[in-house]
């Protein structure tokens, strides 16, 4: 029954979808049938797919069918466990919250220049392609799905087409998600080629050699690192996400890069299942520098979008980490803590994906309302909008791992597994174990600095500019969208200990090992390893700040009994002696984070330029003072930038070949053609 | 975690904390009464930080003109979170229900969330002072808040917990053992709690000059019982960070159950303890000069090196199988 309900409810999720897709191509000039029509059908799709995926989670059994699709001899399998059934359960929420968030923010689209059409076209297809992704039990199928996911989702990147930058960008993402998926196919082709098929129950029967096995790893890691974020081959993230239109932000940064992810815990712990411990060791050390590369160039950047792109690889590197304790542990032979890890990548997937699809819809409301993407010209605007600064606020604290926010429970769960350390005998692994914990620990202190940042410049403060200062609140839509999300933030702040039985369930169907201590003592707490161990009660932190407030509450109503409330008086903040305070006179987001950029200043390639125009009377008296400051990604220079004169120039190499005299060409034919025999013979 | 929820011991934590919450100020004035002594100055009466509260929560709150409801809101998260933070640190009887709920990690998590409002409180008005203190403030944590975690992390795997009490009792049973470990991560955690509760060198408590303050420069536009939550917050981070040094580093004499025996050992312990504390503190704050606000990175960065080092001469010397 259940089994049947799960594959009715994902039936249904695709045919909303395809619904969905035939009425964005109906569209035409009926610009509001978007709103009405295209959205809610993506909407319902959403909750479709979740229910779906909640049914498997709760601890039904999933499905396991084949389409007559594809090739006549390569049918598509489709199958539901626990591990998709959590993504399918994070595509779904991230459809729900950007379909309520989505028909308030086209509405700035809909006198524009570009084709409303196409935007519910190639979103649809976008989901189909990431729920596909998660299902898929064949590479082929897998490929398919990867390649419609990542094509729709570069026209959607180009949807705003007129400016030559995003054009540039989208067709970065274009290229790196093409080499992205040629390594993917590499990785499974090394299956294929051992195992003679294609479907995933095939490639979990082959037992790979250590090399092909590293090979395969490396490969998948490389390849699905492209599309998740990982450093140094992000560039494309900072580039595409500030571009796209603010709920497919969400979207693609929420949800694509966790579907990246899971692609990734599917081949490692599942297709290629034997893990040594030396991987892990890799993947630590990936997963560090990204998060502490991402966090330092989030901190630079006065983009919000960018910014928050930045921060997304930031949170990409954290996973990795959780994943390597994972890999370390199991590799090392300890598959109960490695459990643990993996439990810790999960719940921080999930986190990532609830706060940064928060914090981009609310973006996207500043930006919507606003049309500044430049924190240095925004500021109080917690005055003009209250609620998106309410969500902001809650995704802010949440994204710097603050208690009682779900932020913070998984980086705790992260923490614990890496305390472990002790119990591994070899004592390189015993440093390297703690000393990642440490660049996590920097990562998530420089993380609150970074959204202290972004939330004291943007929200509170003066207005620095007129649009900003006649700023209003986005559509109530937009509002329930950032409202739904926020609430989850909270919720899975405190409910810790029922999500890690849920992703215990899930995490043993690939390790074989259940975390059951970790909820042994009810749903009020949580205890990874043991109760004197460590144990953390999310309901009762957030019990006790209520508490110590309402304590506060008490006293101040003691205190004041005896005089009337009267309104609290107001006047001007003082000026030191120079009239009022003007926003000129705040902090810019550049200064706030100057200390900081001068402590860690090797990270960036920073081009600092001052310009100071002298009064003509007095020398000494500047009449005008300029200041730019450009943060260059390094990897540009030191990656980037050489693979690209590389290719260059082996293509020019190449090039000589092509002389334009017909008779060179027929004696390249001639050439071939006697090597060719002379293979054969 | 099965007597978790007996109601007397939940009375005790409650008793406890308002012990806490009403010790902090008199701590402070006991730091300040010891430095004007110091400093061949008058003090003050050991009660003076009292009467400042009381003085300040009677007076009216004078707010600025653009003040946000953040503005309003901040003094009273950033006194719940400081009070809770402190409800979990044993002050005088171990294994209490509280323990249980967060451990060091929280009790770390805690006192970000407190220092996250505080900084966005700063930059709410708008001024340049509160801009100036927030950034600041931010990046000191920024390199102190690791090395924290790193002071707990070493002390966690010796005790493999990170469970307070837990943590607390594994010091208790080994007390003479003087482990490399265990002394780099108390000349860190010093370190971090200097600089963390803005004292001399890092920053200045006594200092309005506007070039070298951060913590005040963020509670500036505050008036009022604001003013009085601010400042009773700071008071408590203090107390609470030299209860946490010692019952981490000392905690001999820290009763065991509550009986009336062990508790009058534990509050004579406790209060010769925080006094000879704020002996040091008071002393090394009249010795030692405040130092450039630019050389603060190196105090922080050495305080986080020698965490570092703390851990690993844990995990590699000490931890060997």
């Amino acid at each position: 029954m259940s089994e049947f309900s799960s594959t009715l409810l994902t039936a249904v999720s695709f045919g909303l979808l395809f619904a969905a897709a035939l009425a964005s191509m109906l569209v035409g000039r009926r610009r509001l049938w978007i709103t009405w029509l295209v959205f809610p059908l993506m909407g319902f799709a959403g909750l479709a797919a979740l229910l779906a995926a909640g049914v498997v989670l709760l601890g039904n059994p999933g499905f396991d069918s084949t389409l007559p699709l594809g090739l006549p001899w390569l049918p598509w399998h489709l199958r539901m466990d626990g591990l998709s059934a959590f993504f399918l359960a994070l595509i779904g929420i991230g459809t729900i919250t950007s379909s309520l968030f989505g028909p308030g923010y086209v509405r700035e689209y809909l006198r524009g220049p570009y084709p409303l059409g196409l935007l519910g076209l190639m979103t649809s297809l976008f989901i189909i392609g990431m729920e596909l992704v998660v299902l898929a039990d064949d590479a082929f199928s897998f490929m398919i799905a990867w390649e419609l996911m990542s094509v729709s989702s570069y026209f959607l990147v180009a949807y705003q087409h007129h400016q030559p930058a995003n054009r540039r960008a989208a067709f970065l993402y274009l290229l790196m998600a093409q080499i992205g998926a040629v390594l993917i196919l590499l990785s499974f082709g090394i299956f294929a080629s051992f195992g003679g098929a294609f479907t995933f129950d095939a490639f979990r029967a082959i037992q790979l050699s250590p090399i092909w096995a590293s090979v395969a790893f490396g490969l998948g890691l490389l390849g699905f690192g492209m599309k998740a974020g990982m450093f140094p081959v992000h560039a494309w993230l900072p580039e595409a996400h500030p571009v796209a239109p603010s709920h497919i932000s969400a979207l693609m940064s929420g949800v694509m890069l966790k579907v990246a992810i899971y692609g990734f815990v599917r081949l490692t712990f599942d297709l290629i299942g034997t893990l040594y411990w030396s991987w892990g060791v890799v993947l630590l050390i990936v997963g560090s520098v990204t998060a502490l590369f991402g966090v330092l160039y989030a901190l630079m950047q006065n983009d919000v979008k960018r910014l928050l792109a930045y921060s997304s690889v930031e949170n990409i590197g954290i996973i990795f980490i959780g994943l390597g304790l994972a890999v370390l542990f199991i590799g090392a032979g300890y598959p109960k803590l490695g459990s643990l890890g993996l439990i810790a990548a999960l719940y921080h997937a999930l986190s990532h994906a609830l706060f940064k699809s928060l914090l981009f819809l609310g973006a996207g409301t500043i930006l919507q309302q606003t049309h500044e993407h430049d924190m240095g010209k925004m500021g109080g605007l917690i005055r003009r909008m209250p609620w998106t600064a309410l969500f902001f606020l809650i995704g802010c604290i949440s994204i710097s791992a603050l208690p009682p926010f779900t932020g913070f429970v998984s980086e705790w769960l992260t923490f614990q597994t890496a305390l472990q350390a002790t119990i591994l005998e070899s004592g390189v692994l015993r440093a390297v174990v703690p000393i990642t914990a440490a660049m996590l620990a920097l990562t998530g202190a420089l993380a609150a600095t970074c959204f202290v940042k972004l939330y004291g410049i943007v929200f509170l403060g003066q207005p620095r500019s007129r649009r900003v200062k006649h700023a209003r609140e986005g559509t109530s839509g937009m509002l329930w969208g950032q409202g739904l999300l926020a609430g989850l933030c909270l919720l899975f702040g405190i409910l810790g200990a029922p999500t890690v039985a849920i992703l215990s369930r899930v995490v043993a169907g690939l390790t074989g090992s259940h975390v059951t201590s970790a909820t042994a003592h009810g749903w009020l707490w949580l205890t990874p390893v043991a109760p004197e161990v460590a144990s953390y009660s999310g309901p009762m932190v957030l019990f006790g700040v209520t508490l110590a407030l309402l304590a506060w509450g008490a006293v101040y109503l003691l205190l004041c009994k005896h005089r009337r409330l009267k309104p609290i008086q107001r006047g001007p903040a003082w000026g030191c002696g120079f009239g009022r305070l003007t926003p000129n006179m705040q902090y810019t987001g550049t200064a706030f984070v100057m200390p900081i950029q001068q402590i860690f200043r090797p990270v960036w390639r920073v081009h600092e330029e001052q310009q100071r125009e002298l009064s003509t009377e007095l020398r000494s008296h500047p009449t005008q003072l300029g200041y730019q400051l450009q943060i260059e990604d390094i990897t540009w220079r030191w990656l980037y930038q050489p693979v690209v004169k590389l290719i260059q120039a082996s293509a020019r190499k190449v090039g000589l070949l092509q002389t334009g005299n017909l008779r060179h060409y027929l004696t390249y034919s001639f050439v071939t053609l006697v090597v060719l025999l002379w293979l054969i013979s | 975690m099965v007597d978790f929820l007996n109601p007397a011991d939940w009375v005790f934590v409650w008793l406890q904390t308002l012990l806490f919450v009403l010790l902090a100020p008199l701590f402070s004035g006991w730091i300040k009464w010891l430095k004007c002594l110091l400093q061949n100055r008058r003090p003050p009466s050991l009660l003076q930080p009292y009467r400042d509260l009381l003085r300040l929560v009677r007076k009216d709150v004078l707010l600025a003109d653009n003040a946000s409801v953040l503005f309003r809101g901040a003094p009273y998260i950033i006194c719940g979170c400081t009070v809770l933070a402190a409800s979990v640190v044993p002050l005088l009887v171990l294994h209490q229900p509280i323990s249980a709920m967060a451990d060091v990690i929280v009790l770390v998590g805690l006192f970000a969330l407190a220092r996250f409002f505080l900084a966005l409180a700063g930059m709410d008005v708008g001024t340049a002072f509160g801009g100036m203190g927030s950034s600041r403030e931010m990046t000191v944590s920024a390199l102190a808040e690791p090395a924290m975690l790193m002071v707990v992390f070493t002390l966690s795997m010796v005790a493999s917990s990170t469970n307070l009490s837990t943590l607390v009792e594994h010091g208790l049973q080994q007390q003479s053992v003087l482990r490399p470990s265990i002394l780099f991560a108390l000349i860190a955690l010093i370190m971090v709690a200097i600089a963390e509760n803005a004292r001399i060198p890092v920053d200045n408590p006594a200092t309005h000059l506007e070039l070298t303050m951060i913590h005040e420069a963020m509670i500036l536009e505050y008036s009022g019982r604001h003013l009085a939550m601010m400042e009773l917050a700071s008071q408590l981070k203090l107390t609470t960070y030299a209860v946490l040094i010692i019952d981490l580093f000392f905690p001999w004499g820290i009763a065991q159950s509550a009986s009336a025996a062990g508790l009058g050992m534990a509050v004579v312990a406790i209060a010769v303890k925080l006094s000879l504390l704020g002996l040091l503190l008071a002393l090394g704050e009249t010795a030692v000069a405040k130092m450039r606000l630019f050389k603060a990175p190196t105090f922080l960065a050495m305080s986080f090196a020698l965490a570092m080092i703390g851990m690993l001469s844990f995990v590699i010397l000490e931890s060997s199988k």
